[in-house]
């Protein structure tokens, strides 16, 4: 059965109509919305691909059913900043070129985003126990840690 | 694919991503051909010889690079338009980039092997040379001034005595140049760059921080529908039924497709091609055709030897063998590993008036063009396979396989049809870098020289060319029947001039899983023995590891990378006065459980091209057996370099990717099925485990520019193991460097 479920994303309340509730809602962001800053990796909430914030929290949206985002604010890459009016982690990892692929990159960025609001200036081994669950395979590892160090000085 | 410079974003935006679009011939006299151009005819060339098929410049001076070699990941798109950029005297910000499209780029050959500049680069550099030759010598005749005193600066030509200009756009505008690739054109002097060897930014990257760049994963065509895969239970099993009747409820449901043992859903929406392919009843017959895992390298030992390829032969090392004073042997070995890429493989196919359409990540578009059209019977010229960036790909994956099935499913239900692979269709379905297996033996004389060496490695037969398409074989259509592992034996002969040396691959009739190459295939397998063999004969001798490769190397690039290596890792000789047979004793640098020790290790890849040497600082601990990678320190000739910040970036990721390899990786299976299917199974490095790397670049602006993607990464698994050994005293053979592996290890000495 079709199913009209509101949504607020990236500063917009808008609609979706779906077949089942408990899409998962990366998902609906993607194709629905059309989002791209949100990306398959695993489906299974492992790899942090797939990360968005709800209400400033990073979540695994691979694994958030719609039904449960109710009226909690959800916030894409695409909503953090923009190339006009970066985020300044996402200005930061443009500094560091930090990325090959840039698969992984949309967890990283939004995982540290929610990690740098409530510590500031942190350790290098606190931001890598930050990213401990958010995978990379390309090995930008080095880089994403030098582009959040400097976010959070700057921060 | 097309790619743009983020001042040109909104010309992307505007034609999407794959539609180039081409200013009509201007009316002025040149002879530059004003035929030929898409705009005119339609088609374009993408003859290897002719610049054309590289290059076009439209009226505005915009430069339009065709490339074949695609940008991986790796950045290569923005190191290829450096050298045009440089080249052809033209801004950065004003060219932008094709790769990989059958229709539009020239056939440069796979994307791989750490090629991309080497070849690729080299022979879109002597294109842009030939069209700026060409260019200079039309506005010589506009200008009326000699060839020699023009000068260019931002696609600008004039005298060097002043007065009139012209513009490229105004030369050639939107006309082809009609010029075969000119060998020996003149090439810029490399004192004279500006932008090759500059850390330029990568263009791609603001899009990608920002979400505006759009994969393969993003792309959508008008009436596209969504497949997903349903794959056998064991990896030889008979499709026996489907019950089609288990997905009827599912919403939006288009299509359930079967033909022969391949199988797969198409929905209307993505999640309803997810549920399908979840809730798809079907029945497959029992196949067991794989190893017992446990007894893996019993296995591979046993394996019919179809052909021995003999890769180098110095002297007599069997007979040197007989005579040595002393003799050492050793048997290492290393596991599967699958690509693991983070976003699984993903293509949109679409058929058309009998002509077939697909987008892929394909590292090889020309090839899989191939391959497609002989599976779908259909001539070469009726298909057209297109390049978008998708996740990191370190060699052949599972691209070109959801490439086919999209095909399939799309003819299937004639529409377009998107299909994205699970992650467990990813872990379960990509081909692997296959198990290897090598015997080392060497003979040492009463004064501790080496004076034999051999060496016997076990790998699956076959070389190079197209893995077959998984949709292919399962659905009974032509595909390819061999092995396709890459070139597996590259890196078996040495670097070092022993007298007797004998270097032979045993190439074996099959092999557990669907081979492929993965970043620096059988160079890394080959270099982790070889060069931690040869860490065994430096400790047998009590001598230091820097110090022994030194005394049998007598190629000076080499030497001179080794020295600076020293330099830069601050290498302490690990030389020890007298010596025992088990070796050198081991200083005492131990700290509670904790044990540190370095390692070090050389190649020149291929023994032809970039030279690498590594140190790797490590904690064992004893107790726990397991192992931390602390730092590595890096030194790289690659000739002249392009980017240097591209350089690092693939050195670090090199290096990160490797110890993950080293420490964690292993393809798991049962007789019927791999068994690692996720991250949970396949676990890969994580951030709390990353190392340090520092690197020093050797840069050689007047060499020819060699490969940096690969190298670096297959001295990691020998640094890991001299290091461990420098700690603890004990040899690791088999890779992964597993905690139970060190303790047992531990344990028999």
């Amino acid at each position: 059965m079709p199913t009209a479920i509101p949504l607020h994303v990236n500063g917009h309340a808008t609609r979706l109509t779906v077949d089942d509730p408990d899409m998962p809602l990366l998902y609906a962001l993607r194709d629905n919305l059309g989002l791209h800053g949100p990306r398959f990796g695993c489906g299974l909430g492992q790899c942090g691909s797939c990360t968005v914030h709800l209400d400033g929290r990073a979540v695994r949206s691979c694994v958030t059913p719609l039904s449960a985002v109710g009226k909690k604010k959800v916030v894409t890459l695409e909503g953090l900043g923009t190339i006009d009016k970066l985020h300044p982690v996402q200005k930061a990892f443009i500094e560091e070129q930090a990325a090959q692929c840039g698969y992984c990159i949309n967890g990283m960025i939004m995982e540290a985003a929610a990690f740098l609001a409530s510590n500031k200036s942190p350790s290098d081994a606190r931001i890598k126990q930050a990213l401990a669950r958010n995978l990379c395979r390309c090995g930008t590892h080095l880089r994403i840690v030098r582009a959040i160090k400097r976010a959070g000085a700057g921060v | 694919m097309l790619r743009t410079k983020p001042s040109r974003r909104d010309f992307l935006k505007s034609t999407g991503v794959l539609i180039v679009s081409f200013s009509l011939p201007s009316l002025s006299k040149t002879s530059f051909a004003q035929s030929g151009t898409p705009a005119n005819t339609g088609t374009k060339t993408v003859a290897l010889d002719d610049v054309d098929a590289f290059l076009a410049i439209d009226s505005s001076g915009g430069v339009t690079l065709y490339s074949g070699k695609v940008d991986l990941g790796t950045g290569i798109g923005t190191a290829l338009t450096q050298i045009v950029a440089e080249e052809l005297d033209v801004p950065l910000a004003g060219i932008q980039v094709v790769e990989g499209d059958t229709a539009l780029t020239p056939a440069q050959g796979k994307t791989w092997g750490s090629l991309s500049i080497q070849n690729g680069g080299v022979q879109i550099r002597q294109a842009a040379a030939t069209a700026r030759l060409a260019l200079l010598q039309e506005a010589a005749k506009r200008l009326g001034a000699p060839v020699e005193d023009l000068m260019v600066e931002q696609g600008t030509v004039r005298s060097r005595s002043g007065g009139k200009q012209i513009t490229y756009g105004e030369l050639i505008g939107g006309k082809t140049f009609s010029l075969n690739l000119d060998k020996q054109a003149p090439l810029k002097d490399p004192a004279t760059y500006k932008i090759v060897g500059q850390p330029v930014p990568r263009f791609d990257i603001p899009g990608k921080m920002t979400g505006q760049f759009t994969y393969m994963q993003d792309f959508k065509v008008p009436g596209m529908l969504h497949g997903r895969v349903v794959r056998p239970a064991a990896i030889g099993a008979t499709l026996l039924s489907v019950d089609e009747n288990s997905v009827k409820d599912v919403p939006g449901l288009v299509k359930v497709v079967r033909q022969g043992n391949f199988l797969g859903v198409v929905a209307e929406s993505e999640w309803g091609a997810i549920r399908a392919s979840q809730k798809l009843k079907a029945s497959w017959s029992n196949w067991e055709g794989l190893p017992e895992q446990s007894k893996l390298w019993e296995h591979v030992r046993a394996t019919k030897v179809n052909k021995d390829d003999v890769t180098s032969n110095v002297g007599s090392a069997e007979q040197a063998l007989q005579q040595a004073a002393k003799r050492l042997s050793a048997t290492y070995n290393f596991a599967i590993h699958t690509h693991a890429s983070m976003g699984p493989s993903c293509a949109v196919a679409e058929i058309k008036e009998g002509k077939l359409t697909c987008w892929s990540s394909s590292q090889a578009t020309h090839d899989l063009r191939q391959q497609l059209a002989a599976m779908l019977s259909m001539p070469d010229a009726d298909v057209r396979a297109i390049y978008l960036e998708g996740s990191g790909c370190y060699g052949r994956n599972g691209h070109e396989d959801a490439a086919a099935d999209a095909v399939l499913l799309a003819r299937a239900v004639e529409r377009p049809v998107r299909v994205q692979w699970m992650r467990a269709d990813e872990h379960g379905w990509d081909p692997k870098g296959p198990p290897t297996l090598m015997d080392l033996q060497a003979g040492l004389d009463a004064n501790g020289n080496v004076i034999a060496w051999y060496s016997q490695l076990y790998v699956p037969e076959g070389a190079t060319g197209n893995v077959k398409l998984v949709a292919a074989e399962l659905a009974g259509l032509p595909h390819e029947t061999g092995m396709v592992p890459g070139n597996l034996i590259q890196n078996t002969a040495i670097p070092y001039a022993f007298p007797n040396v004998r270097t032979v691959a045993h190439r074996l009739a099959e092999t557990p899983l669907r081979p492929s190459w993965i970043r620096a295939p059988g160079r890394m397998q080959n270099t982790f023995c070889n060069e931690s063999f040869m860490d065994e004969l430096a400790a047998a001798v009590g001598a230091d590891p820097l110090e022994f490769r030194l005394r049998y190397l007598n190629d000076p690039r080499g030497v001179e990378l080794l020295k600076r290596l020293a330099s830069f890792a601050q290498w302490q000789s690990r030389a020890l006065s007298g010596q025992s047979s088990s070796g050198r004793s081991l200083p005492k640098r131990d700290s509670g459980d904790i044990a540190t020790g370095r390692g070090l290790t050389y190649i020149k890849y291929e023994l032809a091209r970039t030279y690498v040497g590594a140190v790797a600082d490590v904690e064992v601990n004893r107790k726990s057996g397991e192992i931390r990678v602390k730092h590595f320190a890096v030194v790289q000739d690659c000739g002249q370099i392009v980017n240097p910040d591209g350089v690092k970036n693939q050195i670090e990721g090199n290096v990160t990717q490797t110890v993950s390899r080293v420490l964690k990786e292993e393809v798991t299976f049962d007789r019927s099925r791999v068994t690692s299917l996720n991250w949970a199974s396949y676990p890969i490095l994580t951030f709390p485990e990353i190392p340090d790397v520092d690197i020093e670049l050797i840069d050689r602006p007047s060499e020819k520019p060699w490969g940096a993607g690969e190298p670096s990464a297959a001295v990691v698994p020998s640094a890991i193991s001299n290091a461990v050994f420098d700690a603890v005293g004990v040899r690791l053979r088999s890779v992964p460097f597993t905690s139970a592996k060190v303790l047992a290890a531990m344990q028999s000495t």
